[in-house]
């Protein structure tokens, strides 16, 4: 219809993919970088991958804000929790955290978040915090309204224990896809990959991810 | 059974969804109307309150299922370019990336929607019944543009009036007389020509550039730049579109051509892409 104008009461949302999976040696995040208002693309190169502390990060997805308040409460939390324990936090302990926020204010909230991240106790770890404040360790997750077009593809692709560079290539296609069917997904792919030596940042520019069946390739850009 | 011309029917006007039953009556009648009270003058069964109600399996298009998005035209020196993208949607899911928005009427004349597809896919055959009459006249008169772009205003009031309407934003391009002709017509009959229209997103994001850059006496070339840039302002914020687009030029020398799919070349390289929060750890 042509009255759609974006507007201030529709909820700034992050229509969203998200992936993370744990490799042999640390994890992966994976996000896309879209965040809508209704129709309208109000970021088209958003960072969804949020530290919460130097070694577990998250991943954000639903109200932008809820996540973002959830984020910045978590981290206070944890950088109180490690000045105390004087010791790197557990990536489980970080977890439940943000399921304490989630659940605890279940009823206000609408934020799916994954946490990811390494600890030297267990390794890479990946942690999915849904909408009603359900956690689950799982060793691979997937979230956002762009998750469910790749259900089938992480079920069969997906392999314990692979390298960081395969990890890498699963997390970057699995996205792809997401992103080309979703359309409150796209933009460019953002990865943080945690291991015992940290956080290293990578991002896909949107022009250089491959396309997919029905989308036109770098060739027959005309202008 | 042998296709019928079902769509213009006299009785219920052009292009509305409704029984076969109706018949057409004469306006001008040659005696005063003899009393039939018991017989309703559309020439429907007796004792039915709605025709409409029997037996009709047709359903009212109450919300769209697959749409398109913004179509943005534009006239210049030699006639008229119009573009939009290849994606029919499904609600979010971008399901279809090939469907083509735009139809070739005649020689002079093209029509692209937004909106739903079936429907724009129903004005098609519309237009195609129009044409396939003029092709049997063999007197090589063709509808102008203005003249399709009436008939469709009217399509679309009726259909609205019946409550039942073509859930399409339709832009009408074409070359007349020499000039070029641009119109849109609403899914509820509103209407209008300008030398440049837009529907969907391009209204607010491809009207500034238009208004900015867009003269009637343009050159081709900086028509088609001005294309370009209106497609990809469109493709960077409006969440259901795709990086494939048809551009349709009408001119009065060489008539219509509807493109190849293309795409355009995004800018995602600046800098401050790269690591927005570099510098507010936590940030976003």
């Amino acid at each position: 219809m042509d009255t759609t104008l974006p507007s201030t009461s529709t909820p700034v949302s992050m229509g969203t993919s998200i992936i993370a999976v744990t490799f042999d040696g640390g994890v992966i995040l994976g996000a896309d970088s879209r965040t809508t208002t209704g129709n309208y693309i109000a970021n088209r190169v958003t960072d969804k991958i949020t530290p919460l502390c130097d070694n577990v990060y998250t991943l954000r997805s639903g109200s932008a804000s809820d996540t973002q308040a959830i984020a910045g409460y978590v981290q206070h939390f944890i950088a109180q929790h490690q000045a105390e324990e004087g010791d790197q936090i557990t990536v489980k302990t970080a977890a439940n955290l943000v399921k304490m926020m989630a659940y605890n204010n279940k009823d206000f909230l609408q934020a799916g978040l994954i946490v990811a991240g390494f600890d030297k106790h267990g390794g890479g770890q990946v942690y999915s915090i849904s909408l009603g404040g359900t956690m689950t360790a799982t060793p691979f997750a997937m979230s956002g309204s762009g998750s469910t077009y790749i259900h089938g593809f992480c079920d069969k692709y997906w392999r314990e224990k692979m390298s960081e560079q395969d990890a890498m290539e699963f997390v970057t296609r699995a996205l792809r896809y997401a992103m080309t069917w979703d359309a409150s997904s796209g933009g460019c792919i953002r990865t943080v990959t945690i291991t015992a030596a940290g956080a290293k940042r990578q991002f896909i520019q949107g022009s250089q991810i491959p396309p997919t069946y029905g989308e036109l390739s770098r060739e027959q850009v005309v202008a | 059974m042998l296709p019928r011309p079902t769509t213009h029917s006299k009785a219920l006007g052009p292009g509305v969804a409704g029984p076969e039953l109706a018949v057409a009556i004469s306006a001008v009648l040659d005696r005063p109307p003899k009393p039939v009270s018991h017989l309703p003058l559309s020439g429907a069964q007796p004792c039915a309150v709605d025709p409409a109600a029997l037996c009709d399996p047709r359903q009212h298009t109450k919300y769209p299922y697959v749409t398109g998005t913004s179509v943005m035209a534009i006239k210049y020196k030699d006639g008229v370019l119009v573009g939009c993208d290849t994606l029919g949607a499904y609600g979010t899911t971008k399901r279809y990336k090939s469907t083509q928005r735009i139809y070739h009427v005649n020689s002079k004349c093209v029509v692209a929607a937004g909106g739903e597809i079936s429907d724009f896919q129903y004005i098609s055959n519309l237009l195609d019944e129009l044409t396939t009459d003029d092709y049997r006249f063999d007197d090589g008169i063709e509808l102008s543009p203005q003249e399709v772009h009436s008939y469709l205003c009217r399509v679309m009031y009726n259909r609205r009036n019946k409550f039942d309407p073509l859930w399409n934003s339709l832009v009408v391009g074409g070359v007349q007389g020499g000039q070029p002709f641009l119109g849109m017509v609403g899914m509820i009959g509103t209407h209008y020509t300008d030398s440049h229209v837009t529907t969907g997103f391009a209204n607010q994001l491809a009207r500034p550039l238009f208004r900015e850059r867009q003269r009637d006496d343009m050159s081709e070339e900086d028509a088609l730049q001005l294309m370009y840039d209106a497609l990809k302002v469109c493709y960077y914020r409006d969440k259901v579109s795709i990086n494939k687009f048809q551009i349709a030029k009408v001119t009065k020398d060489d008539g219509v051509s509807i493109s190849e799919p293309f795409a355009l070349d995004m800018r995602w390289d600046y800098k401050m892409f790269a690591q927005p929060t570099k510098w507010a750890v936590g940030a976003w």
